[in-house]
C-alpha cells in the first residue's frame, strides 16, 4: 500500500466502555498501517475509552450519549463522507476482530474487485498457511447466524457465511449510502447486506480471524436475542418491499 | 341510551374540545398534534347529537348497545392516537440521533482546529 491522496483510508472503531481494550487495537493498527487514519467513535462511554484512544494516537469522536452500535458506526460513515475519504474499514472496539486482517479486507476494495468486503470468521479454512482455530460460539447463537446466513444467501444469490460480521471494508460510494437515512440503526447485519446487494453493490466475503468477545456484553443477553430476530426479519421484509 | 348519559357525554366532549383549543392557544400543544384529538372528541360529539347515525352504526356492526359503539369508536381513536405518537417519537428519535452525530463531529472538528492553532502559536 502506498500513501496516496486518492487512496485515503480511514479505520473506524465504534466503542462503548472499551477502555480496557481500545488502546492495543489502535496501537496495532497504527503500527501495521501507518498511512491509515484511525477514528474511534466513543459512543457515550462512562469509562476512559476516549482518553485511552487519544493517548494511543487515534482521533476520537464522542457521541454525547449512546446511540447504539449502528448509530456509532453511522457517525463514522458521516465523518468519512465529510472528510472525503475514499475507503473505510470498520472493526469492533472490544478486541474481537484481529487488526492484522485489515489488509485482506481492504485489498479487494482498493483494487476495485468489490465495493464492500465482509470479514467472515467461518472462511478461515480457505486461508492457507495459517493455523487459526475455528470460531466457537454458543449453540443458540450459531443457529441464529446460520439462519440469517441462509436468508442473506437466498436473497443475494451469493454465499454469505457471516452476515453478522461487523468487520468490513468499503469504498466511498458504499459508506456514502450508509451515512444517509437508509441505514438501520439498531443491529445492522443481514438487512444491510441485502439492501446493498439490491442497490447494486458488489459484496465479497474475506476470511478473517475473530476471537470470542472478551466480555460477551454485546447483544446476546436477556430478551435482546428475541428482539434481534424480530427486528431482523421485519427489516429484511421492509428492505425487500422498498424500491 | 338515557338522556342523562347523553348530557354527561356531551359535556365531556365540549370540555375536552375546549381543553385542546386552550392547549393550542397556550402553545402547549402544536397544531399538527392536535388533529387527532379534535377528530376523537368531535367524532363522539357528532354521534351523540346525530343519534340516528349512532343507532345505524350499532346495527351495522352488530353492537348490542349504542354505548358499546361509542366505546368502540373512542377506543379505536385512542389506538390511532397512540400509533400517531409512535410515529412522532420515531421521527424525534431520528432527529435526535442526527443532531447528536452532527454535534459529535463538529465538536471533533472544533477541537482539532483549536489544537492546530495552539500548535501554531507554540
Amino acid at each position: 500500500m502506498v500513501e496516496n491522496e486518492l487512496e485515503r483510508t480511514i479505520v473506524i472503531i465504534p466503542a462503548h466502555n472499551e477502555g480496557a481494550h481500545i488502546a492495543p487495537i489502535v496501537t496495532q493498527i497504527k503500527a501495521n498501517y501507518p498511512y491509515f487514519d484511525v477514528l474511534v467513535i466513543d459512543d457515550g462511554s462512562s469509562d476512559d475509552t476516549r482518553a485511552r484512544a487519544l493517548d494511543a494516537g487515534a482521533s476520537v469522536i464522542s457521541n454525547p450519549f449512546s446511540l447504539g452500535y449502528g448509530g456509532a458506526l453511522q457517525t463514522g460513515y458521516i465523518y468519512a463522507t465529510r472528510n472525503r475519504y475514499n475507503f473505510l474499514v470498520q472493526l469492533d472496539g472490544d478486541g474481537q476482530h484481529d487488526p492484522t486482517c485489515i489488509y485482506d479486507l481492504i485489498n479487494p476494495v482498493q483494487s476495485g474487485t468489490a465495493d464492500i468486503t465482509i470479514g467472515s470468521r467461518f472462511l478461515i479454512s480457505q486461508k492457507e498457511g495459517l493455523d487459526w482455530p475455528a470460531y466457537r460460539a454458543p449453540v443458540v447463537r450459531m443457529i441464529g447466524m446460520r439462519l440469517f446466513s441462509a436468508i442473506a444467501t437466498f436473497f443475494t444469490g451469493q454465499k454469505v457465511t457471516d452476515p453478522t460480521s461487523g468487520y468490513q471494508a468499503m469504498n466511498r460510494r458504499a459508506f456514502h449510502l450508509l451515512a444517509g437515512d437508509k441505514f438501520p440503526i439498531d443491529y445492522p447485519d443481514a438487512d444491510v447486506i441485502i439492501m446493498l446487494h439490491r442497490a447494486g453493490f458488489r459484496i465479497k466475503e474475506v476470511p478473517v480471524r475473530m476471537f470470542p468477545s472478551p466480555d460477551d456484553k454485546s447483544m446476546h443477553s436477556g430478551l435482546k436475542p428475541l428482539y434481534y430476530i424480530f427486528k431482523m426479519f421485519l427489516s429484511i421484509i421492509v428492505t425487500l418491499l422498498r424500491r | 341510551m338515557s338522556f342523562r348519559i347523553k348530557i354527561v357525554t356531551f359535556v365531556i366532549c365540549i370540555a375536552m374540545l375546549l381543553l385542546v383549543v386552550d392547549l393550542v392557544r397556550r402553545r402547549k400543544l402544536r397544531e399538527e398534534y392536535s388533529q387527532l384529538w379534535f377528530a376523537t372528541w368531535f367524532g363522539i360529539l357528532v354521534l351523540m347529537v346525530w343519534f340516528d347515525l349512532l343507532k345505524w352504526i350499532s346495527h351495522f356492526i352488530g353492537a348490542v348497545s349504542n354505548v358499546s359503539t361509542l366505546f368502540l369508536f373512542a377506543f379505536m381513536f385512542l389506538i390511532l392516537i397512540s400509533l400517531h405518537f409512535s410515529v412522532v417519537i420515531s421521527k424525534l428519535t431520528n432527529r435526535l440521533k442526527d443532531l447528536s452525530q452532527q454535534y459529535a463531529i463538529l465538536r471533533n472538528e472544533l477541537e482539532s482546529m483549536k489544537k492546530a492553532r495552539t500548535d501554531t502559536v507554540q
